[in-house]
């Protein structure tokens, strides 16, 4: 199999899993990091180490850094939390179509208690522009979500333009960096934004943890969704995971010093991978444009096929149509569409995304598989053949 | 170090991390995902759901992942809770029930705290009374208390509440493995459990539904779970989760024997101590869990001279570690501030033996020893 899906998840790297087994059995440091005796303490002692490494990937300080379970929950509390921590200044939102689901949902929560939303598109197909968010904003704005990096196109935002954008109104500015840590530069002490979501599964940590940036100066509120025990500075309660927090605070330091090195020879990859396929095959187009896209994405739609037959097509290649956490509807990806792709192309997609573990050779044979696939289907299509 | 802090964490069990080093290896799929990598994950998800389900009685489609006991705790309340659904939870729950009861109260909600007898356990009559309030809503009763190891007879409570039109949820996390549950004959709808407390990892937990119960979801996004738990699955943690249940159903008994046999002999042993009390044995216990009180001290000294001495126990429950207030569970007992004041709570595991009793004993006589010589050294010096 070639595993060509790591914006849905990579794999843990080995370093990370050690650490992590480290602080699990009886002679590990595997007691309670709220306990204040010995044992306790050497655990705590893990997760400070593992605070201090996640702040020192993003420009921030430790006690911004907030554990959840993994970026869904970060989404959640960023908006659910900031929305109800802020209700009384407005009840106006600002996000966009193309985010992940749990930033959608979580704005249609609010929307059904009362909230008014502004469903931004981005309007040349791409990405939002700085200018739009500027138009959508109102006296009663009081949040603002937007993503860094799209998972499914590999799009990247333009985060400063708009956190200047939000500050100067006064407006909490929330953004989901799941598929950003990792491949584009963060800094959050240049940036003013006040909320910013992480997810370790996606940059070679654990799945089931993740964290919430809450900026202290000037501070950022959130009302905590899970209450009991008062840990993570009373946003977050229940026993901290020690060797979770441990593996995502090492995976993040290798991931942002091997950063620069890695996007450019995944960009390398890629851009390699789009050329064979883009020479070989007329009629296929690149989701989300080459410009501003991070180095380990690409995502093409395919003219005349049939999106559910290409997959089935593709038993050895492990690829997705669009987010995972969607894959098991039947949906065309609601982001391609957002970006103005008609149902038949939003479904004929892949998404190919490559990581630490891709090389050459998973490239050339990931492309020989596609290609193949694509002309038997188009072969086999009568749609394909009028147009052609 | 002798650690006898169990009720806190328990240590993660070799089988089990050797099953969940193959998802934090080659198996690293998303189980959203339909490739092959995905599907592989989705069926070790599938089997750690049927391994907890045997643990407590329940069917596998009834197991509710979630980040642990809290995430469990707040799901069942939140997801249920409004302004012509009422909340009754007991004043001796854990923080994660009484805070979420708190916030919802200060959001307007009728949210009731269930005061409990002198033995922790939930007074009869003031129970009906409660029930008898609204037509219906939602009781939380803990199984098993985490600090005093008090258990409830919650299917004569379930019953009660089902008998007055009221849903019944139980936390669960400190009772499952340590004596049997039989969700589908507790009367309960919903039941939560945590993994590390029974030699799983941190981080994971689940909330066991009746699927009747139409609940709100508190973290949407993605669909995951049925679409009341979003959020790509902790598949290693899972699966560490599935191995610790089937363990602890195979040892159930053996580790309940074990653990109660050691708590006997510390009580014993304690006996021949003055100033020494033991909290809730007028009540049922589970086996492992001993609420210790030591006139004139305070919880946080010993607790500390312990560690001093090579072992770990704590002063009540970790989530409220070092905040230095009474328990709120002995408070709500109605335990004289003197004696909430010195409690210490050792909890056993499987891995304790006779000799660590022992130490405890011989470290707690040493200590009360200590006390006294320097009590009488500075009367004497009054005196003088």
């Amino acid at each position: 199999m070639i595993y060509l899906d790591h914006a849905a998840t990579t794999p843990v790297r080995p370093e990370v899993a050690a650490v992590m087994a480290e602080c699990l059995t009886s002679d590990g440091v595997f007691a309670n990091p709220s306990s204040i005796h010995g044992p306790g303490i050497a655990a705590a002692a893990r997760v400070r180490v593992a605070r201090e490494q996640v702040a020192g990937a993003v420009g921030a300080s430790p006690p911004e850094i907030v554990w959840t379970s993994g970026a869904t929950e970060s989404n959640n509390l960023g908006l659910l939390g900031a929305a109800r921590y802020y209700a009384q200044r407005g009840r106006h939102l600002v996000t966009a179509k193309t985010e992940h689901k749990s930033v959608i949902d979580a704005a249609r929560q609010l929307e059904s208690e009362g909230w008014q939303v502004t469903w931004l598109k981005p309007e040349d197909g791409v990405r939002v522009a700085p200018e739009q968010l500027e138009a959508a904003v109102r006296d009663d704005t009081v949040l603002v979500s937007l993503m860094q990096v799209n998972n499914e196109t590999g799009v990247v935002q333009d985060i400063a333009r708009m956190a200047a954008i939000t500050r100067a109104r006064g407006i909490v500015f929330h953004v989901d960096a799941a598929q950003a840590l990792g491949k584009c530069p963060i800094d959050l002490s240049q940036i003013p934004l006040d909320l910013m979501s992480f997810s370790a599964h996606k940059l070679g940590g654990p799945k089931g943890v993740g964290a919430l940036f809450v900026r202290m100066r000037p501070r950022a509120r959130v009302k905590p969704l899970m209450f009991g025990g008062g840990h993570e500075r009373g946003m977050r309660s229940g026993t901290i995971a020690t060797h979770q927090v441990a593996g995502m605070g090492l995976a993040c330091t290798l991931a942002v010093a091997e950063q620069a090195v890695e996007q450019t020879r995944l960009a390398g990859l890629r851009d390699h991978l789009w050329a064979r396929l883009s020479q070989a095959l007329p009629e296929i187009h690149r989701n989300g444009g080459d410009a501003a896209v991070v180095g380990n994405i690409l995502n093409v739609s395919f003219a005349g096929v049939d999106g559910e037959s290409l997959r089935t097509d593709l038993p050895e290649l492990a690829v997705s149509s669009g987010s995972a956490c969607s894959s098991g509807g039947s949906e065309p990806s609601y982001v391609l569409r957002a970006l103005g792709r008609n149902d038949m192309l939003a479904d004929a997609s892949l998404r190919f995304s490559l990581g630490r573990e891709s090389t050459e050779a998973d490239i050339g044979a990931a492309a020989e598989q596609v290609i193949a696939a694509v002309r038997r289907l188009r072969a086999l299509s009568p749609r394909w053949g009028r147009a052609a | 170090m002798i650690y006898l802090d169990h009720n806190a964490t328990t240590p993660l069990l070799p089988q089990a991390l050797a099953a969940m080093q193959e998802f934090l290896g080659q198996a690293y799929g998303n189980p959203s995902s339909v490739h092959g990598a995905g599907r592989l994950a989705r069926t070790a998800i599938d089997s750690a759901r049927a391994q907890v389900a045997a643990l407590v009685g329940a069917q596998a489609s009834q197991v509710l992942f979630t980040s642990g006991g809290t995430e469990a705790n707040t799901l069942a309340i939140k997801g249920l809770a409004g302004e012509n659904f009422p909340v009754l939870v007991a004043a001796t729950e854990h923080a994660s029930l009484l805070d979420t009861a708190g916030q919802l109260r200060r959001q307007g909600l009728p949210v009731r705290e269930l005061q409990v007898a002198s033995d922790g356990m939930i007074e009869p009559a003031a129970y009906a009374r409660a029930l008898a309030d609204a037509p219906r809503g939602l009781v939380s009763i803990m199984w098993a208390n985490n600090e005093t190891g008090v258990i409830q007879d919650i299917k004569a409570l379930a019953a009660q509440a089902a008998a007055a039109g009221w849903l019944f949820h139980t936390d669960a996390v400190q009772a499952a493995g340590k004596r049997p549950i039989r969700f589908a004959d507790s009367g309960a709808q919903m039941l939560s459990l945590s993994a590390h407390k029974i030699y799983g990892p941190k981080g994971v937990g689940a909330l066991i539904l009746d699927r009747r119960v139409a609940l709100e979801p508190v973290q949407p996004g993605g669909g995951q779970e049925r679409g009341l738990r979003g959020g790509t699955e902790n598949v290693a943690g899972i699966v560490g989760f599935g191995v610790a249940a089937e363990l602890a159903l195979q040892r159930l008994t053996v580790r309940a024997r074990r653990t109660e046999q050691l708590r006997e002999l510390l009580e014993d042993s304690l006996k021949s101590l003055e100033n020494i009390e033991i909290i809730g044995t007028s009540a049922p216990r589970v086996g492992n869990t001993s609420l210790i009180s030591l006139r004139g001290f305070a919880s946080e000294t010993l607790l500390m001279a312990l560690d001093r001495r090579g072992i770990a126990v704590s002063s009540g429950s970790a989530c409220h570690s070092g905040n230095g207030q009474p328990s709120h569970v002995l408070t709500a007992m109605g335990v004289p501030e003197t004696s909430a004041r010195g409690a210490i709570r050792v909890s056993f595991g499987e891995d304790n033996s006779e000799a660590d009793v022992g130490a405890l004993v011989e470290a707690l006589r040493a200590l009360i020893a200590e006390h006294d010589a320097a009590r009488s050294s500075s009367l004497f010096g009054e005196v003088g």
